[in-house]
């Protein structure tokens, strides 16, 4: 036994979902439990169905998993789509007075709670969710007072909701005592002092440790996140943080700003990614460093607004007209966001170029609890070759452009006297001075986009070279990238226990790209495997444009839902058995099925005449 | 604050030796004259002002000056300068774009930078037509006139940028003439001393593909109650004052809003050129700074995030306590 426990929570958007799944992950972190949290919404403010699966461990969960143990059912629709998934042992909360189930699976206790005995006739709607989360912790062994702990902290200004809902909770907690029986998997407290924390606050934490002092950006989910951490931190921390009137406007006036020295971002998703794209090449040419988060959903053009995806690695490796140099990066888990960004500004720094951070919406909108200790680990800030006071080179001609070896110029920042300069999207000599239309100068323009293009060596030797995780001598390896390393992770172990030796290789760099070191990976590889979120495969197109090496087999999802482990193990397993090449999964539980009311063309006959 | 140099620089301080390719006769050479003029006569340090440019003819602008400068993309110069100028408010920026960079292409930037009031001056470079790619009709032609690129007589309505300026919130609203350089200077020279956004619109032939508004055209003698006049009128001349004494007067402020729509529509046989509008209002610098002080004591360029040993020096203490349960 692992002590873990997978907890559903379901109902209509409006019900409260979230602020039980909130409550339950909030008291787990208290009591030093780790959480994953994964978030199916639906992009509907109410109605839609809205399901939430917490996995609650004492050693870190790197995914969601692969069903559930526990079920909080909100309204009757939850009851009937999760009651089948929940394993033997497991056991589901509802209300009585309102919800019926249908038939248990076998081994699964169903737990009925009187919500108006207990709660009060005259109570909220929303104190279902008390009274069942109260219920919950209680029949998974831990103590009442974490719980109550969170509603004094949540509810800080209001100690009468403190009151009305820890008697609430508390009648749920004492009623499950006496009804019901415990999960037989018990979980401890342990000492760990945990934050709980999503991608986007992480991503939004880490500019500013990292000294982002200009945050400009237009709402589009998944991304928002970010721009709903900086507008409340903007007074504190001493950011300028503006909402303006679209992608084009947030991109040039990060820019803009990052030209004059300070450090700016901005984040969006593929729609305002694509809006910003002309702009990055313009950071290309003119040598400032920007970080562009794209916080990737399902596409194309509006596509899935609340669905994950892996699908806009295309659009970031061609962004924007001509070559220039770039960093392209995918965090590979919601902590590591924290970190990405702060390397990000780094890189952007040293090499004075644009740096693309693909996140995605799983991590970005996705709980996780996160070791305060990580929050306050220090990453060197390192802004590159800027000319100061001390360096400067007062007196001489000052070439912004100057065509070094390593391609990187000393950057003066505008308002030094004595390195005046102009920076032209045109192309340039190393004054900054246009060279185009008249004077078009072949030599001047290769000189140019050769000195641009060598800082790619250079960012080359700073990023870390992929690595395999899990033993040399596999049968299999798995190769991934961004988001998935979590899930690739367990699901590797897990067939290598079951007999079949797996490895794991992890990409979070995708731009540039090391070749040589990959390939000499992949050449002693037996059977590769790639497995991305994406239905072209834009991963495996990448990896052979860069070295030419294609893998042995697919898997592929690109259904809105993430990789669950058992995705990628039956995968893996029916490549192996039945020699496919390539394995698209499915999230078929009824859980994720929605039912649509047809369209205006579907209409019957007898219906219009009516 | 931008700081003013003691001794003024003399024009030639504002000039760079770079090869300049405007067609001859081109509007472009008396704005950018004009342009050098009015920094020289305000005493601002070069290091500390800086030129942003669109991309046309008129972006090439900052390419010909001896100041910091940036050329950025087709239409988004606003954008650009803006982010600048909030970054480090102690410079001085000047965007300077053509019509169809500024009222086409970038019109939702145009409209925007009305509701914000940042410290800057805009000035359009505006000859009715496309000039850097062969003449095309601009947005600011009128209904049925054809220049001399256009196969057919345009079917689009003119676009009024100064009226359009008007009720985005432009703070400062002016027009000139490229080759009256006393007065260009003079409308320079205030716009860039306005605080607040100014928009500059310049009346600039383009020798080459604008065949019906040419510098001969805009000379001609017009009839005006049976008297011959100059076709360029001044506000002046016409007794507007668009200057408001009191912003929180709202019967002056419409008043004076009513005046400055019909002066900025009145053609007929002449042309006013001068200031239509002005209000003095709190800059979009000021009311960030309302609300972050910390923006009030260090502009964002200048805040500290890093000790000596280059170490983060932010305090994220709080944040992580709202996190930590
Ligand atoms: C995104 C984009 N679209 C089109 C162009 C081509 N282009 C360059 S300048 C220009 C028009 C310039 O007209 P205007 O802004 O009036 O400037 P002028 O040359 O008349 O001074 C166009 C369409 C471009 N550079 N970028
Ligand atoms: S095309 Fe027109 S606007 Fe452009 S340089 Fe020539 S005359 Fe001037
Ligand atoms: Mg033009």
């Amino acid at each position: 036994m692992k002590n873990e426990l997978t907890i559903g929570i379901g109902g209509a958007a409006g019900d409260g979902v979230a602020s039980a799944g909130n409550t339950l992950a909030q008291s787990m972190a208290r009591l030093g439990l780790y959480v994953y949290a994964y978030n199916s919404y639906q992009s509907v403010i109410r109605g839609g169905h809205s399901y939430l699966r917490l996995r609650i461990s004492a050693q870190k969960p790197l995914n969601h998993g692969n069903q559930i143990n526990g079920l909080v059912a909100l309204n009757q629709d939850t009851l009937n789509r999760h009651l089948p998934e929940l394993l033997a042992g497991g056991i589901c909360i509802y209300n009585n007075d309102k919800l019926k189930p249908e038939k248990a699976p076998p081994g699964v206790q169903l737990c009925p709670l009187p919500i108006y005995e207990l709660a009060g006739s005259t109570a909220l709607p929303v104190m279902q969710n008390t009274v069942a989360i109260g219920a919950l912790i209680q029949l998974m062994g831990l103590e009442f007072q974490a719980l109550e702990s969170v509603f004094q902290n949540v509810f800080a200004k209001k100690p009468q909701v403190v009151a009305i809902n820890v008697s609430a909770a508390k009648a749920g907690f004492d009623y499950a005592l006496k009804h019901f029986k415990p999960f037989s998997e018990k979980l401890y407290k342990t000492n760990n002092r945990l934050a709980l924390v999503t991608g986007n606050e992480l991503l939004g934490m880490g500019a500013a440790v990292a000294g982002c002092k200009f945050y400009v950006a237009y709402p589009m989910s998944p991304a928002s996140g970010v721009l709903h951490w900086m507008a409340p931190h903007a007074k504190e921390l001493g950011i300028c943080v503006r909402q303006v009137e679209d992608e084009i406007s947030v991109i040039n006036m990060a820019i803009g700003a990052a030209h004059m020295g300070v450090r700016s971002i901005c984040a969006t998703s593929g729609g305002g990614f694509a809006l910003m794209t002309e702009a990055l090449g313009m950071a290309g040419i003119i040598e400032t460093p920007v970080v562009a988060i794209n916080v990737m959903r399902g596409g194309p053009s509006t596509g899935l607004p609340t669905k994950t995806e892996q699908a806009d690695l295309n659009q970031a490796i061609g962004a924007s007209q001509g070559d220039y140099p770039r960093i392209i990066m995918a965090p590979i888990s919601i902590s590591d966001c924290f970190v990405s960004v702060q390397e990000a500004f780094n890189f952007a720094e040293q090499f004075q170029c644009p740096v693309i951070i693909l996140s995605e919406l799983l991590l970005s909108e996705g709980n996780e609890t996160v070791n305060v200790e990580f929050l306050e680990q220090e990453i060197k800030i390192e802004r590159g070759e800027l000319i100061t006071p001390e360096n400067s080179t007062m007196g001489k001609t000052y070439l912004r452009y100057l065509d070094t070896p390593s391609g990187v110029s000393p950057r003066a920042i505008p308002g030094t006297p004595d390195h005046l300069y102009v920076s032209a999207t045109d192309e340039h000599d190393e004054d900054g001075v246009i060279i185009s239309d008249v004077y078009t100068d072949p030599v001047i323009r290769k000189k140019m986009a050769d000195k641009r293009a060598r800082k790619m060596q250079g960012i080359l030797q700073k990023i870390s070279k992929p690595s395999l995780e899990g033993s040399n001598e596999a049968e299999v390896t798995i190769i991934g990238w961004g988001s998935t390393w979590g899930v690739i992770k367990e699901a590797a172990e897990q067939l290598t226990q079951e007999g079949i030796k797996t490895n794991h290789l992890h990409f979070k760099y995708l731009v540039p790209f090391h070749v040589k070191e990959v390939l000499d990976i992949l050449k002693k590889s037996k059977k590769t495997v790639i497995v991305e979120m994406n239905q072209s495969g834009q991963f495996a197109r990448h990896l052979s444009a860069e070295t030419g090496f294609r893998a042995h087999a697919h898997i592929r999802k690109y259904d809105g839902e993430p990789y669950e482990p058992k995705h990628i193990i039956n995968g893996i397993k029916q490549i192996l058995s039945q020699g496919k090449e390539i394995v698209e999964v499915l999230s078929t539980e009824p859980g994720w099925r929605t039912p649509h009311p047809p369209g205006p063309g579907v209409f019957t006959q007898a219906a219009r005449i009516n | 604050m931008v700081s003013k140099l003691q001794v003024p620089l003399t024009v030639a301080a504002y000039k760079s030796d770079v090869h300049n390719d405007w067609c001859p006769g081109c509007g472009d050479f008396g704005i950018l004259q004009a342009l050098q003029q009015a920094l020289a006569e305000l005493g601002l340090p070069p290091w500390e002002t800086m030129v942003f440019g669109g991309i046309g003819c008129s972006g090439k602008v900052f390419n010909y000056m001896a100041c910091y400068g940036v050329h950025t993309l087709h239409g988004r110069v606003l954008p650009f300068a803006m982010g600048a100028k909030l970054a480090n408010p102690d410079l001085e920026v000047i965007a300077v774009g053509g019509d169809g960079d500024g009222y086409g292409i970038g019109a939702g930037h145009f409209v925007h930078a009305g509701r914000r009031n940042v410290d800057m001056a805009y000035i359009v470079l505006n000859n009715e037509v496309y000039g850097l790619t062969k003449g095309q009709a601009s947005p600011t032609l009128d209904r049925g006139q054809q220049t001399k690129s256009l196969p057919l007589p345009n079917i689009n309505d003119g676009i009024k940028p100064l009226a359009l300026a008007l009720v985005t919130g432009y703070t400062w609203i002016g027009r000139s003439y490229a080759f009256d350089g006393k007065h260009l200077k003079e409308m320079i020279k205030q716009a860039i001393e306005h605080k607040g956004m100014a928009l500059l619109d310049i009346i600039q032939p383009c020798p080459t593909y604008n065949d019906l508004h040419t510098a001969e055209w805009f000379n001609k003698k017009v009839k005006e109650e049976e008297k011959s006049v100059s076709k360029l009128v001044t506000v002046e001349e016409l007794k507007h004052d668009g200057v408001i004494k009191d912003p929180t007067n709202r019967d002056e402020v419409f008043e004076k809003q009513r005046k400055a729509f019909d002066l900025i529509q009145y053609r007929g046989e002449r042309i006013p050129i001068g200031v239509f509008y002005q209000i003095k209002l709190p800059t979009y610098i000021e009311r960030m700074q309302s609300q972050v002080p910390m923006l009030k004591k260090y502009s964002p360029v200048r805040i500290p995030y890093a000790d000596a040993n280059h170490l983060p020096t932010t305090d994220l203490t709080d944040a992580f306590e709202e996190i930590t349960f």
